[in-house]
C-alpha cells in the first residue's frame, strides 16, 4: 500500500514565501482535498508532490511504492496538453505508448468522450478538452493522481464521471490529492488547507 | 522503446499536417541562399569561391529558425509536464524529439543543398564534400539548438535569445563544414575536417541531451 507522509513542507516562489510548515499524512484510498484562497499554494504544492518544484524546506516523504522515491504517479495540471493536429484517439494512443497499457476505447467511455475518437483536438471544446486530459488517469492507472482543480469547465456529467472515477481509483487502492474550489468534494476526503489563517498550521512563517 | 518510438511517430506527425513549418523553413533556406548572387553579382568565380560558407551559414540560420517547434509548443500546453513526471527516461524523449526535428529539419536542407550549390557555381569536386559535411554537421545543429531551445522556455523573445545563445555554439561545426569542402576543392585533405565533424557529433549526441534535460527541469520550476 502506497502512502505519503508531508513533513514541515516549504514552499517559495520568486523569492516569495508561499506557505510553510505544513505537515499531513495519506495512504492508499485517501483523498485528500486543498482548499485555500487564490494564490495559497495549492498548484504549487500539486507540483511539489509531483516532483516538478523542489522543496524549500521539509521533505515529501513516498512510501511502500515499488521504488525507493517517488512511485508512479499522473500529474494533471491545470493545463490540458491537448494538441489541436493530433484527433482523440491519436492522443489516447500516444498517451497508452508513453505511460501506460490501458485499453483507449474503454478510457475514453470512462469520460464520456467515446462519441469523439476521431475528432481532431483543435475542434474540442474547453469542457471536452479537460475530459480528454482526464482520459490519461483510466489509461496509466498509477497509483497516485495529483489533480489540479480537475472539474473545471466540465460540465455536470463530466463531473459526475470524475467523481466516478475517482472512487473507482480509491477502492483499488488509490491516492488522491486534488485541488479543488468546488464546494460540493468528494465523499469522505480529508481536506488540507492552505492560506493565512489556515488550520493545519501551514500559515506563513 | 515503445515511449520513444511513440514520441518519435508524434513529431513526425506533426511535421507531416503543419507541412507549412517545415516549408518555410526550407523557404527561408533557398530565400538566404539567393541574396547572395543578387548583392554581390553574377560573377561566377567569386560565387564558387564563397559558395560553401554561404551554404553552410544558410543552414545555420534555417536550423535556428525552426528550434522553437522543438519544445515550446509543449512546454506551453503541460506536455513536458507529462515528460517530466513520467516514469521514461527524459534523456530518450529529447533524443526522440531531436531525430524527429533532424530528420524534417536536416535532412530536407541536405537534399535542397545541391541545387543551391549549383546556382552559386560550386565546383563540382565539392557537391559530394558539401552533402557530407552537412549529413555530419546538421544533427549537431538539431542537438545544440535543442539545448538552446529548452534553455529559452518561459522566456519573453526566447527566439531571439536561442539565436544569441545557440550561434557561438554553431561556429566549430561552419567552420569545419565549411573547411572540408574548400580543402576538395582545392585538391587538399578533406578527411581531418569531416573527422572533426564526425567527432562533434558523437560530442554533441552524449553532452547535449542531458544539457536540454537539465534545461527542460529548470523550466518546469
Amino acid at each position: 500500500m502506497i502512502s505519503l507522509s508531508v513533513e514541515s513542507l516549504a514552499c517559495v516562489r520568486g523569492g516569495r514565501a508561499v506557505f510553510g510548515g505544513l505537515g499531513f499524512e495519506a495512504a492508499g484510498g485517501d483523498a485528500i482535498e486543498l482548499r485555500g484562497p487564490n494564490g495559497a499554494g495549492k498548484s504549487s504544492l500539486l507540483r511539489l508532490l509531483a516532483g516538478l518544484l523542489p522543496p524549500a524546506a521539509g521533505a515529501v516523504v513516498w512510501t511502500g511504492g515499488a521504488e525507493t522515491s517517488r512511485p508512479a504517479l499522473t500529474y494533471c495540471g491545470h493545463r490540458d496538453p491537448v494538441k489541436a493536429w493530433l484527433t482523440v484517439r491519436e492522443h489516447l494512443a500516444w498517451w497508452r505508448d508513453l505511460e501506460g497499457n490501458g485499453d483507449i476505447e474503454a478510457a475514453a467511455g470512462a469520460m464520456g468522450i467515446a462519441p469523439l475518437l476521431e475528432v481532431a483536438g483543435g475542434l474540442l471544446s474547453a469542457g471536452q478538452r479537460r475530459r480528454l486530459a482526464l482520459t490519461r488517469l483510466a489509461l496509466a492507472e498509477t497509483p497516485v493522481w495529483l489533480l489540479d482543480e480537475p472539474a473545471v469547465s466540465l460540465d455536470e456529467n463530466g463531473v459526475a464521471l470524475l467523481t466516478a472515477m475517482i472512487g473507482r481509483h480509491r477502492a483499488r487502492g488509490g491516492l488522491i490529492v486534488v485541488a479543488t474550489h468546488q464546494a460540493a468534494g468528494l465523499p469522505d476526503a480529508r481536506t488540507v488547507t492552505l492560506g493565512h489563517d489556515a488550520p493545519d498550521g501551514a500559515a506563513v512563517p | 522503446m515503445r515511449p520513444y518510438l511513440a514520441t518519435f511517430r508524434r513529431d513526425l506527425r506533426f511535421a507531416v499536417r503543419h507541412g507549412a513549418d517545415t516549408a518555410v523553413v526550407l523557404a527561408f533556406f533557398v530565400v538566404a541562399v539567393v541574396l547572395f548572387p543578387l548583392g554581390i553579382g553574377p560573377a561566377a568565380g567569386t560565387l564558387a569561391v564563397i559558395a560553401p560558407g554561404v551554404v553552410w551559414v544558410a543552414a545555420l540560420l534555417a536550423t535556428l529558425l525552426s528550434l522553437d517547434r522543438l519544445f515550446a509548443a509543449d512546454f506551453e500546453d503541460g506536455t513536458v509536464d507529462l515528460f517530466l513526471t513520467g516514469r521514461n527516461s527524459l534523456l530518450l524523449i529529447v533524443l526522440a524529439k531531436c531525430a524527429a526535428h533532424w530528420l524534417t529539419t536536416g535532412l530536407p536542407l541536405i537534399a535542397l543543398s545541391p541545387v543551391l550549390a549549383a546556382m552559386l557555381h560550386l565546383p563540382a569536386a565539392g557537391y559530394v564534400m558539401l552533402a557530407l559535411g552537412l549529413l555530419l554537421g546538421t544533427p549537431v545543429l538539431t542537438l545544440l539548438g535543442a539545448v538552446g531551445a529548452a534553455l529559452v522556455l518561459g522566456a519573453r523573445r526566447g527566439g531571439v535569445l536561442v539565436a544569441i545563445l545557440v550561434l557561438p555554439l554553431y561556429i566549430p561545426v561552419l567552420i569545419f563544414g565549411v573547411l572540408s569542402v574548400d580543402a576538395v576543392i582545392h585538391a587538399a585533405d578533406p578527411w581531418p575536417h569531416i573527422l572533426l565533424l564526425g567527432a562533434a557529433l558523437l560530442a554533441g549526441l552524449v553532452i547535449a541531451p542531458p544539457a536540454a534535460v537539465v534545461a527542460l527541469r529548470s523550466a518546469a520550476e
